[in-house]
């Protein structure tokens, strides 16, 4: 499977294929990835920092940091180390609007 | 009184399961609640359903003891002996009720006995540029390669020291991923100085000499860390020095850092559990006797307490049940010998906290623009003011400077904070004291305490 992103699969790469979808772009990952895996198997960060001028890509990848945070479409935001991307997932890098 | 206690378990890693199953025997129904979604922890994390490798792939020497857990602990939840809330974060704990995060919002639990089987996460200390994307912790690499059957980056350096590293390192070699570089910042003569505690379990010691003989020339000991590099995508190096002081630069896009463990010690604070400074990991512990028992009905087990690993977070989970139901009337197992393991399980695990110690001179040494605070890019300089205005107090430190007051609140930055306030303070890392608990644990949405009419 050829990437373009910083997560290089090593087992497991047989599973089903399944899309979602980031700031409106259709991606490709596999059935049982964590979003982190999803964004990053075809990306190299998963946001920017609110407090400096650099993008953020996890650091714990055990629920602790909360560093992988990202949105979704609808609104809520979620844990990205800790939740398993589904078909048809609407994600985006920015909450819906800009911190005040 | 006949009331069945309520006994609820926070954790459902080695010491969960162990003393959940020990609570079973004795014919209770405890109540486990973990934010996995399927018991294990972090060593015996399991990945989601529909991956094939093995446990003996995943585990390699531990997987008869990764199989064993999980298998015990699915049976007791499938034979409904145990009531399993997987995905759930403990948020808050007040007058005997745990405030549970899960997917529908938060709900109320009430026990009158809690066991603590929360675990520990690594002990990371800042290296300039540690904020850049790429840089993780030894056990994200490692959850990586388990979990999800990847490696973090194309070229991978590894550091920080103690036994997560060395084996962090073989299993990412062995997986087939490109392992630039193993930089231990502990010396040999370190290393050596810890090793006739080690002896305490020669096995173990010796596998650990073997998977580090894998690394080869990519290891390096007594290394001191410069910086790490990094352009707009993330990091692009690491610079470091050898033992003999050359300076070295090693390309790479990822960086995985760790120093040991860091006992997660949150809820055991929310729960009013007293705290002493440990030497010996330069941090704070909570403290309770050698059954676990730490008062009011609170029990501490596992990797949160001491920092024993997961053969003694099993024994731990199974004493601290043990001393629950001594306390509850109920005849409890015997515990002669799991309490002699556990002994040499401590003298080991002094061997590795000397052999592999915290790089408190390189913390120290933090250049004043240096980040310490990942969450809200506090830096080093800004601790440092902090004590010069307002004193050497680690919760004034965190109010005026803000660092541990993020969104990881202080996971992973309080240990280098109160080492740089130290400094400046002219005091040791205890004086300053500890960063109080602050409720919820984790962060919580608003809407998860919003109800419905």
């Amino acid at each position: 499977m050829i990437t373009a992103g910083r997560i290089v699969r090593l087992a497991e790469r047989d599973r089903a294929q399944l899309h979602f979808c980031l700031d409106g772009q259709i991606r490709s990952a596999l059935a049982g990835d964590t979003v982190l895996t999803a964004m990053l198997a075809s990306g190299q960060a998963l946001r920017m920092s609110e407090f400096g001028p650099e993008p953020r890509a996890g650091f714990c990848l055990m629920g602790a940091c909360q560093d992988c945070w990202v949105w979704q479409e609808e609104g809520p935001r979620l844990r990205a180390c800790s939740t398993l991307v589904t078909q048809g997932m609407r994600l985006r890098t920015t909450p819906r609007e800009s911190w005040p | 009184m006949s009331k069945t206690p309520r006994i609820v378990i926070v954790g459902a890693g080695p010491a969960g399961i162990r003393a959940a199953a020990a609570l079973v025997d004795a014919g209770l129904h405890p109540v486990v609640i973990d934010e996995g979604n399927r018991a294990g922890g972090q060593i015996y994390r399991r990945p989601p359903d529909g991956f094939v490798r093995t446990p003996e792939q995943l585990y390699g020497s531990e997987a008869a003891k990764a199989r064993a857990l999980h298998a015990l602990f699915d049976r007791l939840a499938a034979d409904g002996r145990l009531t399993h809330r997987a995905g759930s974060s403990v948020i808050a704990l007040q007058e005997g009720r745990l405030h549970v995060l899960g997917e529908g919002g938060v709900q109320l639990v009430s026990y009158d006995r809690l066991i603590l089987a929360t675990g520990a996460s690594d002990r990371v200390a800042p290296v300039p540029g540690w904020q850049s994307a790429g840089v993780y912790s030894l056990g994200a690499a490692q959850i990586a390669l388990k979990a999800q059957g990847v490696a973090l980056g194309r070229r991978i350096v590894l550091t920080g020291s103690g036994p997560l590293l060395t084996l962090v390192g073989a299993q990412l070699v062995k997986a087939g991923a490109d392992v630039a570089a193993v930089l231990d910042t502990a010396p040999w003569h370190q290393q050596m100085r810890g090793f006739w505690k080690l002896a305490a379990r020669p096995l173990v010691t010796l596998r650990g000499l073997a998977l580090r003989a894998k690394l080869g020339s990519r290891y390096h000991a007594g290394v001191s860390l410069e910086r790490i590099e990094a352009d707009g995508q993330g990091v692009t190096a690491m610079c470091w020095r050898d033992a003999g002081g050359r300076q070295r630069l090693t390309e790479c896009d990822t960086i995985g850092m760790g120093w040991h463990l860091r006992a997660e010690t949150h809820l055991a604070d929310l729960a009013g559990c007293a705290f002493t400074y440990d030497e010996q990991w330069r941090q704070w512990l909570p403290k309770s006797d050698e059954m676990g028992r730490a008062g009011n009905g609170v029990y501490l087990a596992g990797d949160g307490a001491r920092l024993l690993g997961a053969d003694g977070a099993e024994i731990a989970g199974r004493l601290a049940a043990a001393a629950c139901l001594a306390d509850l009337g109920f005849p409890a197992p015997s515990t002669a010998a799991d309490l002699r393991k556990l002994a040499r399980l401590e003298r080991f695990a002094s061997g590795l906290a000397c052999a592999f110690p915290w790089p408190a001179a390189m913390v120290r040494a933090l250049p004043d623009d240096a980040i310490v605070c990942r969450c809200e890019n506090v830096t080093a300089g800004d601790v440092r003011q902090s004590v010069d205005f307002g004193g050497g107090e680690a919760n004034r430190v965190k109010s005026l400077s803000r660092v541990g007051m993020g969104r990881c609140q202080g996971r992973y930055c309080q240990l280098a904070a109160v080492e740089l306030a130290a400094v400046q303070a002219g005091c040791t890392p205890d004086a300053i004291g500890r960063f109080r608990g602050q409720v919820p644990v984790r962060p919580a949405p608003i809407g998860a305490f919003l109800r419905d009419g």
